[in-house]
């Protein structure tokens, strides 16, 4: 493989043309007519060049559940998806809860060498909700955990989210919470709560119990003067509420999944557990406020939320199958439809939501940089005019539960580079 | 008719048409002295129970024996999903043996449509969840329509459905049944039992929502009472069984405002003294154990047309 990368003609966000050049990791030149010798040559005609995508929100599966998805098969999905760096969320089994295992799904992230996998640890040990894990070890240990995270389950206790909001304080930290209150959306419940749950009989899940505790949250930000994350944000409430605590100068930032930015709750009624997620669909309603609130920038980024499951995990009746779906590969397509083709965000701001700011949340250094000469070389090339019909049996991930399957989006992913190193090219992995 | 019978979306006004008089052809049968018709006579019907019942499964297995059916039950306690083993395997498992019908009650809502995607046997859904349970609403039209005047005569009277909607499949069906065949609907709860939604729902799909049983009461051309578990109280939807009976209770006081001729549904097990009096379960209008036995019938009916087809008749 070259060291050296000439990328030519890409469209910088969309926006000028130019030639990058790519040498020894970090980008080395930009400008038009670029030459080199020994150079390897991308032609980026017609494809708009960005940052390499970064992650917040991810499920790897691996220590645990590898015949869902290993950290190597995540990584490669990751990479088909234009990402560069994710992170991995904790709850695996065993949890993220100390620093050797934070450690060794960074060690595995790192021989996997597609992606920088960045661990999630958890706030409480085991997952357990009531004591603190081991947040500072977690910190200094090789893995530089920033990010903390019961997601699956809420800290639903106030004083311990309390304590934690704290604690993080000393190292930089942020804990990145899944809001749901338990006594108001329990285990079962698993359909928004709404006209459709009421007719289909299923187990409700009101955006209120997203709200009540995205608002305790944000107080006891403020009332720590610590750095909260709302996870998955899915309902015009909980846009509310950040944008009044955004008003306020509290420390808050939200991410919102692809799938939450488009996807709608009526897609329940044939009881398919493919669409079965947590948070869950929502009407089209809260899709309009949450599209809204990341255009004007009240939500902050998008993450995946990717969560694969084995098929059997999903072919159970609906309240009793696993909660996610597939996230990494559509990402990008499906943001840029709901968001660029539609004008209400550019290309730079797609940079701004799926790299520049979920970098700066993670406190990931050498991600989400601007292209610009001396910057690490993580890029991702982007066919704008691109038909794209999403297969799940084409996935490079190691499960199905492909809410996308069938559709067709209006941009691709034909190239990423990790520190200068093409992980994908022409669409496929390297 | 459809091939499976998961809910009564499935069925058109004719198909229930189609239903009640087999079902009454079929009901005089159970006078007889030889009750057996050899109609399913080399079919197979798994009555595959995912939740404790006995009523719906006696009744589906005398429909199934008197249509002359192999008629086999299995109890699949527990979710499959505790057991490890996917719904998908257990229904494909038992449908490899090879059966014509697979009855089906599961704990979960849509595990009947679920099943219906995935084996080629025909499904009848015997109650799924808190969702739909269509073999009760058709039993309900049915036994009113004797009641009140033979065919057709449910349309344009006022049937008042009283008791916990949101856990219950009985009023999901019954809602889509009683308002096809032309009945006036309306589902009288507390707040805490009435289903999310059900302010558009219900003018969409045409039926009325009260809080208050007593302004509605005197309007009422037929009332069925809906079983409240004992343990909603302990969910925090209401406070307690006197102050329910007090506010949604077919009580003895309210059984004189009624009509003498206005039948009084319950779909069993009743509890008495929390729902209903037993002055209302046991007075001459009560109509429950003619449910009962008008129960057998339709399911012979149901199985018959789902499976007997149209190249046979009784």
């Amino acid at each position: 493989m070259s060291d050296t990368i000439l990328i030519e003609g890409a469209s910088l966000y969309g926006d000028t043309s130019a030639d990058v050049l790519l040498t020894d990791g970090v980008v080395a030149e930009i400008g038009p007519g670029l030459s080199a010798t020994g150079a390897r040559v991308v032609d980026a005609d017609g494809l708009v060049a960005l940052p390499g995508l970064v992650d917040l929100h991810t499920h790897l599966r691996e220590p645990g559940r590898e015949d869902a998805e290993t950290i190597l098969t995540g990584s490669q999905a990751a990479a088909v998806g234009g990402f560069t760096a994710v992170l991995a969320m904790a709850n695996t089994s065993p949890v993220t809860d100390t620093a050797e295992a934070a450690e060794r799904v960074h060690d595995l992230g790192r021989a996997a060498g597609l992606v920088d996998v960045q661990p999630v640890g958890a706030v409480t040990r085991g997952h357990g909700g009531e004591e603190l894990a081991e947040l500072g070890l977690m910190h200094r240990s090789r893995a530089r955990v920033r990010v903390f995270s019961d997601d699956g389950r809420c800290v639903a206790d106030a004083r311990v989210m309390r304590r934690a909001l704290e604690y993080v304080k000393a190292f930089g930290g942020v804990v990145s919470q899944h809001a749901q209150d338990p006594s108001l959306a329990g285990p079962a419940s698993c359909c928004h709560e709404g006209e459709l749950s009421g007719r289909l009989g299923l187990p409700g899940w009101p955006g209120v119990a997203e709200e009540v505790v995205v608002a305790r949250d944000v107080m006891l930000a403020r009332h720590t003067g610590s750095r909260v994350h709302v996870a998955h944000a899915s309902t015009a409430g909980t846009v509310e509420v950040l944008r009044w605590a955004k008003a306020q100068g509290i420390a808050v930032t939200a991410e919102v999944t692809p799938h939450h930015l488009l996807l709608t709750t009526d897609l329940l009624a044939g009881y398919d557990p493919t669409f079965k997620v947590n948070p869950p669909l929502r009407p089209q309603e809260d899709v309009d406020a949450l599209r809204a609130a990341l255009a004007d920038g009240t939500i902050d980024a998008v993450a995946t939320d990717h969560a694969p499951h084995a098929r059997h995990d999903k072919e159970h009746a609906f309240v009793d199958a696993a909660f996610g779906m597939l996230g990494l590969e559509t990402a990008l397509p499906v943001v840029a439809s709901v968001m660029v083709e539609t004008g209400l965000m550019t290309w730079t701001d797609l940079a701004r939501v799926m790299s520049t700011t979920p970098a700066a949340i993670a406190g990931l250094e050498g991600q989400g940089r601007p292209l610009e000469v001396g910057q690490p070389a993580n890029l991702v090339l982007v066919d704008p005019a691109a038909t794209l019909t999403v297969d799940r049996d084409q996935s490079v991930s190691l499960s199905r539960n492909n809410p996308w399957h069938g559709r067709t989006f209006g941009a691709s992913v034909v190239a990423t580079f990790l520190r200068g190193v093409p992980t994908v090219l022409d669409g496929k992995l390297v | 008719m459809k091939k499976h019978l998961l809910s009564i979306d499935d069925l058109t006004v004719d198909d229930m048409t189609t239903l009640f008089t087999t079902a009454a052809e079929m009901h005089d049968v159970q006078n007889r002295q030889v009750k057996k018709l050899p109609a399913l006579r080399g079919r197979t019907i798994i009555n595959l129970f995912f939740e404790d019942s006995t009523r719906t499964r006696s009744s589906f297995e005398i429909a199934g024996k008197w249509l002359s059916a192999d008629t086999i039950n299995i109890a699949a306690k527990g979710s499959s999903a505790s057991k490890g083993e996917s719904l998908r395997d257990t229904v494909l498992t038992i449908a490899a043996m090879g059966v014509d019908a697979l009855v089906m009650r599961h704990p979960a809502s849509g595990a009947a449509l679920q099943v219906s995607q995935w084996v080629d046997a025909a499904v009848v859904n015997a109650g799924d969840g808190t969702h739909e349970h269509p073999s009760q609403a058709l039993l309900d039209a049915y036994t009113l329509q004797r009641r009140l005047g033979g065919p057709g005569s449910l349309e344009g009277r006022h049937v008042v459905i009283v008791g916990d909607l949101t856990h219950s499949r009985v009023f999901r069906s019954n809602v889509l049944c009683l308002t096809r065949l032309g009945a006036e609907v309306t589902v009288v709860a507390p707040p805490t039992l009435m289903p999310s939604g059900v302010a558009s729902w219900s003018r969409e799909a045409g039926f009325a929502t009260s809080y208050e049983l007593d302004e509605v009461l005197p309007k009422a051309d037929a009332v069925m009472m809906l079983r409240v578990q004992r343990e909603r109280m302990t969910g925090g939807y209401f406070p307690s069984a006197r102050e329910y009976t007090v506010g949604y209770g077919l009580t003895r006081d309210r059984l004189r405002v009624l009509g003498p001729d206005v039948p009084i549904c319950h779909p069993g097990p009743m509890n008495r003294g929390l729902e209903i009096a037993a002055d209302a379960a046991d007075a001459a209008q009560s109509v429950v154990l003619e449910q009962v036995s008008a129960g057998v019938a339709v399911r012979m009916a149901i199985l018959y047309h789902l499976l007997a087809g149209e190249e046979t008749t009784a």
